[in-house]
């Protein structure tokens, strides 16, 4: 058999949050496990993720994860040909465990070690829908970030635009806990915004500015500031249409600012991914937007693969791979890792 | 029996590698605490050192705290990976035990402690029996004058190491017998005596579930427990 026929295993780790995960990926698109082992209920006794707690969590699941992992999907380390981790953007004590134990298995079992940018492997969640194509932009939305990544070519990210302040799933998070929703809000508030109206009107922040940058502080104080003045007279405001209201203003300020980035950077694809892509009122805008884009469709990344995952991780790492990326065994977390901005972008 | 014996437990990293009774090659580094970076790339020069593949390996020992959250926490899951992905056997000792065993004389009382600030520490005492330190009072994240107080009541000399030399005004006040001087060295662990103890002890029984011996909560956790005394605390992560 020759080496193009055999298939490409990678065994991927992700532990930049709150979830610990491990999947073994076969030729960068196909799922042969993705173990996911989240934390919610457990940091939803604070309120919001405790990078301590989180960090102690991961090392309690890491190797169970593995063994799982390998499991599912019936291959041994002799099958792989890679291991690849997740080594930032994300809380470094947590990434450290994933960085950790990823290197640790790949030095035990003589196999390669693939660094992957959190951020590529959301994006790369859409390869389980289909081949990306480039040129591609992607509408990268999560708790940690909002950013607007344009893809010249295979294995390239400039950031193009990305948020001033709080990152859209923080947005929802800190509006969520003024309704009385706990951590993770999203879900819940993407549930009223589809049972109220836009009745309140909050501002949509630099819409027309000529960048494509994302502010979401303005409509948070909006938001706050309406509820305490209700509170204060004593008025009981609908949350179905504060959520309604709340999301109609994101959503707009995300795809006004995406439409103009895609008549900047003329595209195949617009990639919508991260845990925010989950929202069912994102999804539906940007898929009534692209309708008249001729040139241009939409990919949105599965819905169960929106949220932190190993799987989006082995998928770009099988780029990587063919990239020849390595790391060796000094391979450290790094928090705050970021794409590089497109050069010719005003920053 | 091949072992490797892991101690980043604070600022100094060690480790060793050993055939039986054997120390084939061991290091103890003080320069800096860039325990992520530096303890793979050590582990793997020393193991080729010894001419050894991971594969040989059929054991390792970890010092497993208390000490630094960050740095217990590399030596554990470099540990307990190892142990699982080449289902081997992981046997951990107590980073306090692992300092106390530089001590080789029988009967000694010796006290090692880590500075927590605060006047706080990460402390235990043990007796050298059959050259192995044995708990007399056990690890504990502890005020500093609350651990001399108790110490000084066994009315012996004790040899304290670690970063006893931060509290050596308390000690000097509160320990009425002699505290023998010691060599710098000996505040630093040699791993490679752990791996020679480790040899005889009986390894962890689940290495999945393995974890640090942190020796304290996190505040939020300490907090919300105090609030909520009767709650499960076990169930907490879930597979989705
Ligand atoms: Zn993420």
């Amino acid at each position: 058999m020759s080496p193009t026929e055999k298939r490409n295993l990678i065994l991927a780790f992700e532990s930049s949050c709150d979830e610990t995960s491990v999947a073994v990926i076969e030729d960068g698109h196909k799922i042969l496990s993705n173990i996911v082992a989240t934390q919610i209920k457990s940091h939803q006794r604070f309120g919001g993720v405790v990078p301590e707690v989180a960090s102690r969590h991961h090392i309690e699941e890491v190797t169970l994860c593995i063994k799982d992992a390998l499991a599912e999907a019936e291959v041994g380390y002799e099958d792989l040909d890679a291991v690849a981790v997740t080594y930032g953007p994300g809380l470094v004590g947590a990434l450290l465990i994933g960085v950790t134990a990823a290197k640790t298995v790949a030095f035990a079992h003589n196999l390669p070690l693939i660094p992957v940018n959190h951020m590529a492997g959301h994006i790369y969640a859409a390869r389980y829908v289909e081949p990306i194509e480039f040129p591609a932009l992607a509408l990268l939305v999560s708790g940690g970030h909002t950013e607007l990544v344009y893809m010249p070519a295979e294995n390239q990210f400039e950031i193009i635009g990305e948020t001033r302040d709080d990152a859209a799933g923080e947005a929802y998070d800190k509006v969520g806990r003024v309704m009385g929703v706990n951590y993770p809000a999203g879900k819940t508030v993407d549930e009223w915004a589809h049972q109220g109206k836009d009745t309140f009107k909050f501002p949509r922040a630099m819409e027309k500015d000529d960048n494509f940058d994302f502010s979401f502080s303005g409509l948070k104080s909006a938001f706050i500031n309406t509820t305490h003045h209700a509170d204060q007279i004593g008025e009981t405001l609908s949350k179905q249409d504060l959520s309604a209201s709340f999301q109609q203003a994101v959503v707009d300020v995300l795809a006004e600012k995406t439409k103009h980035a895609l008549a900047d950077y003329p595209v195949h694809q617009l990639i919508l991914a991260g845990g925010v892509a989950a929202n069912k009122g994102l999804r539906e805008r940007l898929e009534r937007d692209l309708q008249s884009n001729p040139t241009t469709h939409l990919v949105k990344a599965p819905l169960k693969l929106c949220g932190d995952n190993a799987a989006m991780i082995g998928a770009f790492a099988y780029v990587a791979y063919q990239h020849g990326v390595f790391a060796d065994a000094t391979l450290n977390a790094d928090p705050s890792l970021e794409f590089d901005w497109a050069a010719d972008s005003v920053k | 029996m091949k072992i490797l014996a892991i101690d980043t437990s604070n600022r100094p990293l060690s480790v060793a590698v050993l055939d039986d009774a054997t120390v084939l090659a061991a290091i103890t580094v003080t320069v800096h605490q860039k325990h992520a970076e530096y303890l793979l790339p050590e582990i793997e020069r020393l193991l080729a050192m010894a001419e050894l593949k991971p594969t040989d390996l059929d054991r390792v020992v970890v010092a497993a705290g208390p000490g630094s959250y960050t740095g217990i926490r590399i030596a554990v899951t470099t540990a307990k990976t190892l142990a699982a992905t080449l289902n081997i056997d992981l046997v951990a000792v107590s980073s306090l035990a692992t300092l106390a065993a530089n001590v080789p004389v029988e009967g000694a009382l010796v006290a090692p402690i880590f500075d927590a600030r605060n006047q706080n520490a990460f402390a235990g005492l043990y007796r050298i029996k059959n050259g192995v330190p044995t708990a007399v009072i056990a690890d504990a994240h502890t005020g500093i004058a609350d651990f001399l107080a108790a110490v000084n009541k066994y009315g012996e000399p004790v040899w304290f190491l670690g970063d006893a030399a931060n509290f050596s005004d308390l000690i000097a006040t509160t320990i009425s017998a002699a505290t023998p001087a010691i060599s710098p060295w000996l505040n630093l662990p040699q791993v490679a005596t752990i791996g020679l103890l480790g040899q005889k002890l009986t390894p962890v029984s689940d290495v999945d579930r393995f974890v640090p011996n942190y020796l304290r909560l996190t505040q939020a956790e300490a907090e919300w427990r105090a609030k909520n005394p009767e709650e499960d605390t076990e169930s907490y992560v879930e597979k989705i």
